[in-house]
């Protein structure tokens, strides 16, 4: 077990490393940020003095050495446009996306497993042909269309909910969060629901595909001959083995969400970290782009160790032996 | 018959499909004695296995039990309720399955499973449960049953996991227990202590087993019973004796020599000809006819039943039933 996480570490090290590398050429493939960032009109000793300052004169991998120099430093850099420090720019954002896609995750399961259950336990009732519609139409129609939908609906129309930015900061537990205060969880709720929809699809297609194929296994039709009813071979034997794709695809998605929430930060001016990146690569905010992107990769590296840890521990059949 | 653990009559089984209605069990009647073990055989297809899960009353969509009475110590399965019909489950009749790599399940200590059938039948504490199930453990002869009861399937073997299968079939000491064809994914040695257990079991308990299968030679050492399947009818019944000895229908002796072991050695091993008819093709009449060496136009009508000890459904049955 211990051998297995410090080779998955090792592993995560090679990844990030490769990821840097990567990262740092595409960025600087887009363009030069001292087109962007510059005054039109300033003179050429200004422009050459901000390009030796940032060090864009000197050659690829010498910007990149620098780079590492620098983060082995802890220094990840100075945004070129905010002019503060890249790390306390980037966390100062994520807070916001994090409780955006806590919440918008627990509704996705919260109605999607229970949903795919019952789709799959009577797959031919109606309310069972209409989760699966729905469920279409959760992940095949663009997200921020309902994005529009839902502030046309509750926020101009009913008026009841306000129509984008983050609401008050409270307290609990000593985190600072919107999801503390009333008016905090009001600004959440409508781009959270939005954010789940494709979610919530992906949620139900699976576990319905899981649920159908289980009821139809020996161990099901047994557990059936031995009196046990339907709800406890659902809930203690099925579900513990249909959680394997769910846990897998929860938590890509969990990362996916959390790295790329650009369109629903959009759409509800909501100040997370995915509207940060956007913003950044229009402005070639070299600093920022590189940083985000590295976290990104640990980020997925991280959640991917776990979802192996659950599944060993949902699984006894899977040993944790080899890295990959 | 009056004290049978288990008796089935009528029972009659349906399947919707594409092709239209397709009866897999056709009026099939027979019974069990307490204590004794009957050998459903059949080929594939021959509507054995549904027979069995029939008797539980565990037919889905689009599958439909259509008629006839299951009587399980004289109570009619068929009119209970289906809360009713579950707690029978487990506790009067109980099942165990083909292949035991599939019928229990793997993400769950084999412990868990067990105590799970104990306690959906009998109010009893988790540890009580989990001593209940070691008992039975220890009945089926598995060694060091403790340890067993916290091992995952996987750890164990094949015909571990069939001992496993058929001790949470007995937790609840049931009248009868259905087994669908337990011994045919196991090594033939470990199909052998299976079959002595199986043996030794239902004479110490008095539980009446049906032992669905279609290996002739198995049930020839093993059942006290036989009735022979064929197309959803029950073709010919008896005594293992008078079946495997004297059979009366085509089809049984066909079965017969085309076993091995029951076979004299040196000579080519006969075989029927042709296949199992599709249920939803099945000819005019017997529905063995196109196969059978005695078949007469007489064929094309319904057979018979004739016999009342060894009944058999034919129109030319080999043998007439001594007086």
């Amino acid at each position: 077990m211990l051998g297995y996480l410090i080779r998955r570490l090792a592993q995560a090290v090679v990844v990030v490393f490769a990821m840097s590398i990567i990262v740092f050429v595409g960025v600087y493939a887009i363009g030069n940020p001292i087109d962007v960032l510059i005054d039109p009109g300033a003179t050429q000793e200004i422009r050459a003095k901000l390009i030796a300052q940032y060090g864009l004169d000197q050659p690829l991998w010498r910007q990149y050495f620098t780079f590492l120099a620098n983060v082995a430093q802890g220094d990840m850099g100075t945004s070129m446009v905010y002019n503060i420090p890249v790390v306390d720019l980037v966390f100062s954002r994520l807070p916001a996306t994090l409780e955006l896609v806590l919440v918008s995750i627990m509704i996705a399961t919260c109605i999607g497993i229970p949903a795919g259950l019952y789709a799959g336990y009577r797959p031919d009732s109606i309310a069972a042909k209409a989760i699966m519609a729905l469920s279409v139409l959760g992940f095949s129609v663009p997200t921020f269309w309902i994005g529009m939908l839902l502030i046309m609906t509750f926020a101009v129309n009913l008026g009841v909910l306000p129509s984008g930015g983050r609401g008050d900061v409270g307290s609990f537990l000593g985190i600072n969060t919107s999801l503390a205060t009333l008016d905090g969880w009001s600004h959440v709720i409508l781009p959270a629901i939005n954010l789940s929809l494709f979610k919530m699809g992906l949620m139900i297609r699976l576990t319905r595909a899981g649920m159908v194929e289980a009821m139809r296994t020996d161990y099901v039709k047994f557990a059936r001959a031995q009196g046990l009813t339907d709800r406890e071979i659902i809930f203690s034997h099925v579900l513990r083995n249909i959680s394997i794709p769910i846990v897998t695809v929860f938590g890509l998605e969990l990362g996916s969400t959390l790295a790329f929430a650009v369109v629903t930060e959009s759409v509800f001016t909501w100040p997370g970290v995915g509207k940060l990146i956007i913003d950044s690569i229009l402005q070639l905010d070299r600093p920022v782009m590189v940083t985000y992107l590295v976290l990104v990769v640990i980020l997925f590296v991280l959640i991917n160790l776990v979802v192996d840890l659950v599944y060993a521990r949902l699984d006894p059949r899977v040993r944790l032996k080899g890295g990959a | 018959m009056s004290g049978a653990a288990l008796e089935v009559r009528g029972l009659t089984t349906r399947f919707e499909t594409r092709g239209g209605m397709v009866t897999a069990v056709n009026d099939v009647s027979f019974s069990v004695q307490p204590g004794r073990i009957m050998g459903l055989v059949g080929e594939s297809g021959s509507g054995k296995s549904v027979t069995g899960f029939s008797i539980l009353g565990l037919i889905d969509k689009p599958g439909e039990i259509s008629g006839g009475e299951v009587l399980i110590d004289g109570e009619d399965l068929r009119r209970m309720t289906p809360d009713a019909l579950r707690r029978m489950r487990g506790r009067r009749v109980s099942m165990v399955f083909q292949d035991p790599m599939m019928t229990l399940n793997p993400v769950l200590r084999v412990g868990d499973q067990m105590a799970m059938a104990v306690r959906v039948h009998d109010r009893v504490s988790k540890r009580a449960a989990w001593e209940r199930a070691r008992a039975a453990l220890e009945t089926v002869g598995i060694p060091a049953p403790a340890e067993r009861l916290r091992a995952y399937p996987h750890q164990l073997s094949g015909g571990m996991r069939q001992r496993v299968a058929i001790a949470t079939a007995l937790l609840h000491r049931p009248s009868v227990i259905i087994a669908d064809e337990p011994t045919t994914a196991l090594d033939v040695s470990i199909q052998g202590q299976i079959l002595a257990e199986v043996r030794r079991l239902a004479d110490e308990t008095g539980t009446a087993i049906v032992w669905v299968t279609h290996d002739l030679a198995v049930v020839s050492s093993l059942a006290d019973d036989i009735c022979v399947m064929y197309a959803g009818r029950i073709v010919e019944s008896g005594t293992a004796e008078a079946v495997i000895g004297a059979p009366r229908h085509p089809y049984t002796r066909g079965l017969i020599d085309s076993v091995p072991s029951l076979h004299p050695p040196g000579q080519p091993l006969p075989q029927i000809p042709g296949a199992t008819p599709q249920l939803s093709h099945l000819p005019a009449g017997c529905p063995f006819r196109p196969r059978c060496p005695k078949a007469s136009d007489l064929c094309r009508t319904d057979p018979p039943r004739f016999g009342r000890d060894h009944p058999v459904l034919c129109h030319h049955p080999l043998t007439e039933e001594p007086a």
